[in-house]
């Protein structure tokens, strides 16, 4: 089987829209949450999320175009584009078959759903527009994202809500590895901070309501923290077979070594007790990597900062390598400075993860005060340090059950 | 305003042309870039602009193929009795 590795990556994230600021401020432990500004949140039980600010649209994307698609969109092709760039691929030089696209979302074009069903309330089917089935579905940014750069290879979208986009990286993974293709565009691009969406997650109790100190909302593995922040964005990572990059003299970040998926079959939004369905999704994917336990240097989280999950997470960490192991690695959950970019989130942690194996440095999770006898591992609390790691994981767990791990390899 | 003016500030808003690009007879579709998705919403806002002129609130799918260009749909609308000067 092929070797996967990462060339290039691109990020649209409430820490900025450019990699290496991005990762600047995930290393300095930056907040980027703050008061819903894209609508008025003033009725809403939570006001507060991570935005994307310093976006521009047009930098990206003519006028014309961007009218006729969702912001999950725009993100996609913006991150997509910074990657192929970062990548110094030249997609005009390759055959386009080889080359394919799976960028997708866990809940895609929702402000439009949102805008387009309150048209057809207030004014009719008529006035329904002929851009909203386009804009609304989850794969039309793999589609937009194949046309810009040519892309004619396996292309679709996978959705499992918050392990999206690292479903959408385990199977453009495998893609590679198992020869379908040279190239593959791979990552998840969320807009849902908008009214319906926010209004939904509230309903449920997962959001934070600690609308009042945006700052301190989102605190992972905290003994006080009291739901997840919704956060948008987007990562595209460029996977490219080994031998291929090797022959065009691309930079590499780290190796896609291995990749697990599992489900917890037990309820529709909770975890399994336990953490069985995750634990087993990190065991398989260092059985596929031929890594042993004691050779994971860092797990990037799920960690969303909601009281069950950073609890059964650390359950599932300690069960899938052992006590002694957990307690030897590092720990960090990006989402308490991104919030939770849903299908976005597993794409731009591996981003995370790429650039920690590269750089030696793990990121904080900020905002950690108060510790949790259930949560009793190293979450790398507040502030970065700097640690060689040959190896490191990165979970993924969506509604449904879905559980994912990709483990990543220095190169 | 003149009705061309109105029709054409509509045009050049949803195909995202400049003025001078959209001259009366120019088509939509060989001359600006247009594709189906563009002229199904282009019908759709002049629809809405002239709904008060028109029996119903749309135009009928058999008219609709005929309005190519900014000069068509003024022909058309002044068929339907919209006054050329507004």
């Amino acid at each position: 089987m092929k070797r996967v590795v990462i060339t290039g990556m691109g990020v649209v994230s409430p820490l900025g829209c450019e990699l290496n600021t991005f990762w600047n401020r995930l290393v300095e432990g930056t907040n980027g949450i703050g008061t819903i500004t894209k609508f008025d949140a003033t009725e809403f039980p939570v006001k507060i999320a991570a935005e994307v600010k310093d976006f521009d649209a047009n930098a990206f994307i003519d006028p014309k175009q961007q009218r006729r698609m969702d912001p999950y969109t725009h993100y996609a092709i913006a991150a997509s584009r910074m990657a192929v760039q970062d990548s110094g691929i030249n997609f005009s030089e390759e055959n386009p078959w080889r080359c394919g696209c799976i960028v997708s979302s866990g809940v895609g074009g929702i402000s439009t759903t949102e805008k387009e069903v309150r048209t057809l309330l207030e004014r009719g089917p008529r006035r329904v527009s002929p851009f909203c089935i386009p804009q609304i579905i989850v794969n039309i940014a793999s589609g937009m994202v194949a046309i810009e750069h040519g892309l004619k290879g396996p292309n679709y979208a996978v959705v499992s809500a918050c392990a999206t986009g690292l479903h959408s990286i385990g199977d453009a993974m495998k893609a590679i590895k198992y020869g379908e293709a040279d190239v593959m565009l791979a990552g998840g691009a969320e807009a849902a901070v908008c009214p319906i969406s926010i209004a939904g997650f509230a309903a449920m109790h997962a959001l934070s309501t600690t609308n009042d100190d945006p700052t301190h909302a989102c605190r992972p593995f905290d003994k006080e923290r009291n739901g997840f922040i919704m956060g948008e964005g987007a990562a595209v990572l460029v996977l490219e077979e080994y031998e291929h990059a090797v022959k065009r003299g691309a930079k590499i970040y780290a190796e896609v070594g291995g990749f697990g998926a599992t489900c917890d079959a037990y309820h529709m939004t909770a975890p399994a007790e336990g953490g069985e369905g995750g634990a087993q999704a990190m065991i398989i994917s260092m059985e596929s990597a031929g890594v042993n336990p004691d050779q994971i240097g860092y797990i990037n989280a799920h960690g969303t900062s909601t009281p069950m999950n950073d609890r059964i997470e650390t359950a599932a960490i300690k069960k899938a390598l052992g006590e002694d192991n957990a307690r030897k690695v590092s720990i960090s959950s990006s989402k308490s400075m991104t919030g939770h970019m849903l299908g976005a989130a597993g794409a731009l942690e591996s981003v995370v993860c790429a650039l920690a194996l590269k750089n030696g440095v793990i990121p904080p999770t900020i905002n950690y005060q108060n510790p949790d006898p259930d949560c009793d591992l190293d979450y790398t609390p507040n502030a970065a340090r700097e640690r060689k790691i040959d190896f490191c994981l990165n979970n993924s767990l969506g509604f449904g059950g879905h559980n994912a791990c990709a483990l990543f390899k220095r190169v | 305003m003149t009705l061309e003016e109105k029709v054409k500030t509509i045009i050049c808003e949803t195909l995202s042309r400049g003025a001078e690009e959209v001259t009366p007879a120019a088509d939509f579709i060989n001359d600006l870039g247009a594709d189906s998705l563009d002229l199904a919403e282009l019908v759709m806002k002049i629809e809405d602009e002239f709904k008060d002129n028109m029996a119903g609130e749309s135009i009928p799918e058999e008219d609709v193929a005929s309005l190519k260009s900014l000069g068509a749909i003024v022909e058309y609308l002044k068929s339907k009795g919209v006054p050329a000067e507004l």
